[in-house]
């Protein structure tokens, strides 16, 4: 497949790094001033030097991007709330050229499901997500494979960020406050960590679970959301005493979304440690089925990307 | 009669069940009487239950529907520690109840809560109390933390008996007097990995 990559960021770029391996070929790269694009297959080496290296991706206007011949749309722009702009429109050109489309950029499956859907009915092109939840970790295509019907919840911590640090209060007793330091010096928290310890990343992705669920109807502000900043270390010790622990736990069902700090038993499977992330499919027929790994990075999720090119229909 | 007194139904304890609470935890349990059609018959049945510890929750005294010995069958829901039960159900019989069934209908389950905030200022034992109330639950235990005073932030793990099947209504109840005091409060993930 001819890939056009929308975003240069650890996602965009890993998925231009990686897509020789899938058998795939890059025809543009973009990030949000210029863009590289060959119908032959760009030089990707030499453009994410060049990114990397603090210089424009590529001579050509982002716009070329779409101007050029390619299979697949990847949207990896930086997820935005709300009406989920520039990524939705990315997406909606894509589809209404007969273009597959596959994002890693969360806003338009969390915040316009159902415009996205209507867009996919239109067109020969299809629309594929599992980079947007939980990276690494095959989670959409489990619930595909299951069928979505067949699926009766998805709990689980879809954070590494907001896990680190309650494993680390956890483990040393310390208060929230010195360990998000911590994490920020060890860069695994943002220097804005906002998103990730008030709950707003991990409701996007159970938001995105429960539309997958029931076909659509939730959106962020659907979802009832606590954060981790109000959790001292004291609440660790005792939920310890008791052989538990607290986690960023997110609940996606048809019925809602929800996410919150939540007791779990200290050796049980949703007490994952660092920054790892683990989902539980709850299912009709095959009772729970638990799947763990690396939530984010470059790397991982681009593999998830990838693999949804790779599911993709020949158009 | 005789008869009757060897259907006794007992049903032994859940299998799977991690500690087995020998102190503190009520269990629900219910029992059928049938009681001879008779003033004064029905506060004579229950008196033995109060007598050995046990709480009435409901009692179901089905008048409309006559036994064909003519005895009126009454079903009575109580919780009591699992160790007063046999107690109970020997003092009906010693007392000439005609005990038809008893048995643990259902398990009283036990959920543990925490709550951060200024427990001290927002009066932790009206908290605690409310939380009786409102939950219909019993606090089993409490356990506090306050490593910077208790001016500052404190947290409590709070251990509760609960109705079976009762979990989430009762949850609901602490999520929302938690936000009517400015208390967060971590709930425990209920379901999925429940046998």
């Amino acid at each position: 497949m001819k890939l056009a990559i929308l975003g240069a960021g650890d996602v965009g770029r890993s998925v231009a790094d990686l897509a020789g391996d899938y058998g795939h070929d890059v025809v543009a790269l973009a990030d949000s001033t210029t863009a590289a694009v060959d119908p032959d297959g760009i030089d990707v080496d030499g453009a994410l030097e060049r990114k990397v290296g603090g210089q424009s991706v590529g001579s050509n206007d982002p716009e070329a991007v779409f101007e050029t011949e390619y299979d697949v749309l990847v949207e990896a722009t930086p997820t935005t709330l709300g009406d989920a702009e520039p990524g939705f429109s990315h997406v909606e050109r894509a589809l209404e050229d007969d273009r597959h489309a596959v994002l890693a950029n969360k806003g338009p499956v969390a915040e316009r499901y159902e415009e996205l859907r209507a867009l996919e009915a239109d067109s020969a092109g299809s629309v594929r997500f599992e980079a947007t939840v939980g990276g690494a970790i095959p989670i959409l295509s489990t619930i595909e494979d299951e069928t979505p019907q067949a699926v009766t919840a998805v709990r689980g911590v879809l954070n590494g960020t907001a896990n680190f640090i309650l494993t680390r209060m956890a483990a040393e007793g310390l208060d929230y406050e010195h360990v998000l330091a911590e994490a920020q010096d060890l860069g695994v928290a943002e220097a804005d960590p906002t998103f990730d310890v008030d709950g707003t990343d991990a409701a996007l992705k159970f938001v995105i679970l429960a539309n997958v669920l029931a076909d659509g109807g939730f959106a962020l502000e659907d979802a009832t959301v606590e954060g981790i900043q109000s959790i001292p270390g004291s609440a660790l010790d005792l939920a310890a005493e008791d052989g538990r622990t607290i986690r960023l736990i997110g609940e996606a069902t048809r019925e809602g979304v929800r996410v919150g700090p939540r007791l779990v038993p200290e050796n049980g499977p949703l007490a994952v440690t660092g920054t790892r992330n683990i989902v539980q499919i709850e299912t009709r027929n095959a009772g729970s089925l638990h799947s763990s790994g690396r939530g984010a990075g470059g790397p991982e999720t681009a593999t998830a990307v990838l693999s949804d090119v790779g599911r993709l229909p020949p158009l | 009669m005789d008869a009757c007194k060897r259907e006794v139904t007992t049903v032994s304890d859940e299998p799977g069940d991690e500690d087995a609470e020998t102190d503190g935890g009520v269990r629900a349990y219910t029992v059928r009487l049938e009681l001879v059609d008779e003033p004064g018959e029905l506060l004579r049945a229950l008196e033995p239950i109060a007598n050995n510890g046990g709480n009435l929750l409901s009692i179901h005294h089905e008048r409309g529907n006559i036994t064909p010995r003519g005895h009126i069958p009454v079903e009575v829901d109580l919780e009591s520690p699992p160790d007063r039960f046999d107690d109970i159900v020997d003092a009906l019989r010693d007392a000439g109840v005609n005990v038809i069934q008893a048995g643990a209908e259902h398990y009283g389950e036990e959920v543990s809560v925490v709550l951060v905030g200024d427990l001290v200022d927002t009066d932790l034992s009206d908290t605690l109390s409310r939380i009786e109330d409102e939950a219909d639950a019993v606090v089993r235990d409490l356990s506090l933390a306050a490593p910077d005073g208790t001016d500052a932030v404190t947290s409590a793990r709070v251990r509760l008996a609960i109705d079976s099947g009762n979990a989430d209504a009762a949850l609901e109840a602490i999520r929302s007097l938690g936000s009517k005091k400015e208390l967060t409060v971590v709930e425990p993930l209920l379901g999925g990995d429940a046998p």
